[in-house]
């Protein structure tokens, strides 16, 4: 029988989330016992090739290209896990979600004390992903179907449900695995 | 009656003896019984707002931190049903203020996130409010940063009853509302001290002493290992 394959994607996220994946040491020989990787930055590959069992998702929705990727997995695979706080809550980058999209453009290209734009030009190439309004949680874009929280989540947290979920088993963490840190 | 007399009443189907003039609150703490609470502290005056402690006294929803004991009540509390009500008030305050967990200093020592541990949510049922809120810190030694602030009035009552100062007080209703302080405009200009019971008394990380950072590493903070009620119930297992 194939193994059955997972995805993973950073959205916009600082890739803390994936490093966490690799935390799990060499638990990752038995992972790719049990899985095989399809579209994920680990193997590089970019565009889904096969239907996936899990796909695992760092980061929340700053921008169009974002909202696609995300799309894209939630078409593709039967299970669709948050993977920490910035999926979760939008993180960091949501700390921009209290001032308006407008005034973080001008103070990231014409008014920050260290900008140098002598011609006043916001990027605006069609090739650069439009900015949303705000950063969007992942679930309030797409049906997520489980949540690792965590800032990091630990790796033990993400081994643990990986393994739940591949052998049929309820996800069940124990109190010192559920942290929002 | 006379105060020597005992109320006996149930809770969770345990029998408890409490004295005359408790509330179910401090008769379930000394008989080891956990009911999650928020605003609720052992020093200060009850102030029933947050309703995480609700239980049912037969069969009727009470706050049990201001709901006085009485003889023969039948008192529900770990219950599915009030659970739920507990998980979605607590949804509620981590989306009507922003929680950043990842970078509060609090973040381990907080009772707001000790009880969503121990209710084992994972992530909130509400949508996100992302409300503009705002940190002052114009004091040498204390800040307030109200995005993390839950209006849980400990602050309020502390600073008043405590400390013998009024340094606290709310202003505005409902989605406006909010800690303002005893002065025209700052904490700078209040007679807050950082040895105020007001300060060390705040549940979350929204009124903080400055320059004490990540103080305690991860794995050894106050809620890492032992859910928060866990020192109530452990009255309980030590008796039998
Ligand atoms: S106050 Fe508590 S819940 Fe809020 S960010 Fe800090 S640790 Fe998290
Ligand atoms: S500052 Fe802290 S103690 Fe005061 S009302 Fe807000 S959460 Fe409660
Ligand atoms: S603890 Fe009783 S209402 Fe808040």
């Amino acid at each position: 029988m194939a193994k059955p394959k997972i995805a993973t994607t950073s959205l916009a996220g600082c890739f803390g989330c994936h490093m966490s994946i690799l935390d799990i040491d060499e638990r990752i020989l038995e992972l790719v016992e049990l899985v095989d990787f399809d579209k994920s930055p680990i193997d590089d590959i970019k565009e889904f090739h096969h239907r996936c069992a899990v796909g695992l998702i760092e980061g929340g929705c700053a921008n169009e290209e974002n909202v696609r990727v995300l799309k894209d997995f939630r078409r593709h695979c039967d299970i669709l896990i948050s993977l920490g706080e910035c999926a979760i809550l939008g993180g960091i980058p949501a700390l921009r979600n209290t001032i308006p999209l407008q005034e973080c453009l001008d103070e990231a290209y014409l008014n920050g004390p260290s900008v140098y734009n002598p011609a006043k030009t916001i990027p605006n190439d069609p090739e650069i992903p439009l900015l949303l309004n705000k950063v969007y949680p992942c679930h309030e874009v797409v049906k997520i179907d489980y949540f690792l929280q965590g800032c990091p989540p630990r790796a033990d947290a993400i081994w643990e449900t990986l393994v739940a979920l591949l052998t049929d088993k309820p996800v069940d963490l124990p109190y010192d695995l559920i942290k929002y840190d | 009656m006379p105060m020597s007399q005992t109320i006996d009443f149930i809770i969770d189907g345990v029998e408890v003896s409490a004295r005359p003039g408790q509330t179910i609150l401090q008769a379930a703490d000394e008989a080891g019984i956990y009911i999650p609470r928020l605003c609720a502290h052992k020093d200060l005056v009850p102030h029933g707002s947050c309703r995480i402690c609700t239980v049912l006294v037969n069969g009727r929803p009470q706050s049990a931190c201001t709901q006085p004991v009485a003889p023969g009540i039948v008192v529900q509390n770990d219950i599915e049903k009030l659970n739920n009500v507990r998980r979605n008030i607590l949804d509620m305050l981590f989306v009507e203020g922003n929680h950043y967990c990842m970078f509060c200093e609090k973040s381990g020592n907080c009772e707001l996130q000790a009880l969503a541990y121990r209710f084992g949510i994972m992530a909130p049922k509400f949508p996100y409010q992302f409300p503009a809120r705002d940190v002052d810190a114009s004091h040498p030694d204390i800040y307030i940063d109200r995005n993390r602030c839950i209006l849980c009035a400990r602050c309020i009552r502390a600073s008043r009853d405590l400390d013998g100062k009024h340094v606290f007080e709310f202003v505005g209703r409902g989605p406006e509302k909010r800690v303002a302080v005893n002065a025209e405009a700052r904490l700078a200009d209040t007679d807050v001290d950082v040895t105020d019971k007001a300060l060390s008394i705040c549940p979350v990380g929204a009124l903080m002493r400055k320059r004490q950072g990540y103080a305690d590493p991860i794995g050894r903070r106050r809620y890492d290992h032992q859910p928060i009620g866990s020192d109530i119930e452990a009255k309980r297992s030590a008796t039998g």
